[in-house]
């Protein structure tokens, strides 16, 4: 069996099972509607300060609701003991990493999308016109959101203080790629060319490499720890 | 890399002077253990005697503290891939998702095990354990003996050589304990292995070629089931347990 069917498999059940139950779906949306509310509030109507802040609301906003889903990607693997069938099954494991990876990439994009478009009329921000290179940066922090996260959720998974330890260790792990990630977007939102923050993606690109190379080479044991 | 030892010992599962620790608590103490193809064991003990910890070392999820272990011939711990394609695993969990049909579970599986599975196949396991009409359902929807029978037909998809139940009759009822018992039956007959752990005296019996009882962490009793007689055999376990508290 190849290894992309392996890790394709894994993404169908995980992306079926979110389709059909929600919980992580519904749960992260309307926490970042919370989020927008409670960010729009506590820093009032002063534009300058806004147009200051706004690249850190839109990552912290993505961090909060990625901690929230990635945290429960094992959560259905737990049920069940499934996660032990996972181990029993012949073959190379980093392939359920790469699976659960794409799968929780593609439930971020989702939430990030809304978040975006919600965030564009919460704060009046033409995000349409800076929209490819936006994506670009998106793209970049997502990658590395979700394989740190992927990664420490499979470590945490079947620890008791599981939503005690999993910020504590993610929210480190993600230093670099907030600081690249909003620097990132801070010149696209002052409509500055992506080559002037060049090393900052270039920071983003090899921290989602490291990533997801530790993701991969780590996982079997993380699995069978 | 190391390069997987061939078979060398014809007995299915051969375990000799396992010991396994967790921290400070001795939970199996030498234990010898030894079955032939074709030969099945149903292990006999109370709640907490180590039987799931025993099951879990022979099915490589556990690595023992101390002593040898080999299943299908091959070394537990140091080939590990080889020895797993040769188990199959009935576990308490039944390795089933809530949120996927019956019939997606065991696609699931399968393509994990197989790769492409084929629909009829999938189909024809699931009539085996009775649960076509809701192979389109989603197991929330299950009782615990549906998922355990679920559970069932993901082993029959790819019939190992040696099958490893822990409590296979739980949740199950009266019908679905005969269409096992005959399972097991034909799967021994097939020269296939079976040990069944439980801690319900009197199941798994009609299958057994032979008898354990695992009690405080240690096999006090090992014999051929054709020696002892069911109340003989009660009485044994009786005061075993006994001595175990």
């Amino acid at each position: 069996m190849t290894y992309a069917r392996r890790a394709w498999v894994i993404l169908w059940k995980d992306l079926l099972t979110e389709q059909r139950s929600k919980e992580s779906l519904n749960a992260i949306v309307f926490f970042t509607l919370l989020l927008l509310f409670i960010f729009q509030f506590a820093l009032g109507p002063d534009r300058e300060l806004l147009r200051a802040v706004l690249p850190g609301i839109l990552w912290l906003g993505f961090i909060f609701a990625g901690l929230l889903g990635l945290g429960r990607s094992f959560l259905a693997e737990r049920e069940n003991d499934c996660w032990e069938g996972l181990i029993l099954t012949p073959g190379d494991k980093s392939a359920f990493f790469v699976g659960k990876l794409i799968g929780n990439v593609v439930l971020m994009a989702v939430v990030e999308a809304l978040f975006l478009v919600l965030f564009g009329i919460f704060y009046n921000v033409d995000l349409w016109s800076t929209l490819p290179q936006l994506a670009l940066v998106v793209f970049l922090g997502t990658v590395g959101l979700a394989a740190v996260g992927t990664t420490f959720a499979a470590m945490t998974a079947d620890v008791r203080a599981r939503e005690l330890l999993f910020p504590l260790l993610v929210l480190p792990a993600q230093v670099p790629l907030l600081l690249g990630t909003v620097k990132a977007t801070e010149a696209v939102f002052q409509g500055l060319p992506l080559a002037e923050v060049g090393h900052w993606l270039k920071l983003l690109a090899a921290a989602d490499i490291v990533y997801l190379v530790v993701g991969i080479l780590t996982f079997e044991f993380i699995l069978e720890a | 890399m190391h390069a997987p030892d061939a078979p060398t010992i014809s007995d299915a599962i051969h375990a000799q002077g396992v010991r396994k620790r967790f921290g400070g608590n001795v939970v199996l103490e030498k234990i010898d253990l030894s079955l032939m193809p074709g030969e099945s064991m149903a292990l006999l003990g109370p709640n907490g005697a180590g039987k799931t910890t025993l099951l879990k070392i022979l099915a490589t999820l556990i690595r023992p503290s101390n002593g040898v272990v080999r299943v299908g011939g091959y070394d537990v711990t140091r080939d590990t891939e080889q020895a797993r394609r040769a188990i199959g695993l009935l576990a308490h969990g039944s390795y089933v998702y809530e949120d996927l049909t019956a019939i997606e579970n065991l696609h699931f599986w399968a393509t994990l095990a197989n790769g492409r599975p084929e629909r009829e196949r999938l189909r024809a396991a699931l009539a085996q354990v009775e649960l076509e009409s809701v192979a389109d359902e989603r197991v929330r929807t299950f009782s615990s003996g549906m998922k355990r029978r679920l559970g069932l037909a993901r082993l029959l998809l790819s019939p190992p050589r040696i099958l490893l139940l822990d409590e296979p009759y739980a949740a199950l009822d009266q019908r679905g304990k005969k269409w096992l018992e005959e399972f097991l039956l034909a799967f021994k007959t097939k020269g296939g292995t079976v040990l069944l752990a439980t801690h319900s005296f009197g199941t798994g019996l009609g299958i057994a070629d032979r008898v354990a009882i695992l009690a405080g962490g240690q096999i006090v009793l090992d014999r051929a089931m054709a020696t002892l007689s069911r109340e003989e055999l009660h009485r044994l376990y009786a005061l075993h347990t006994e001595d175990a508290r």
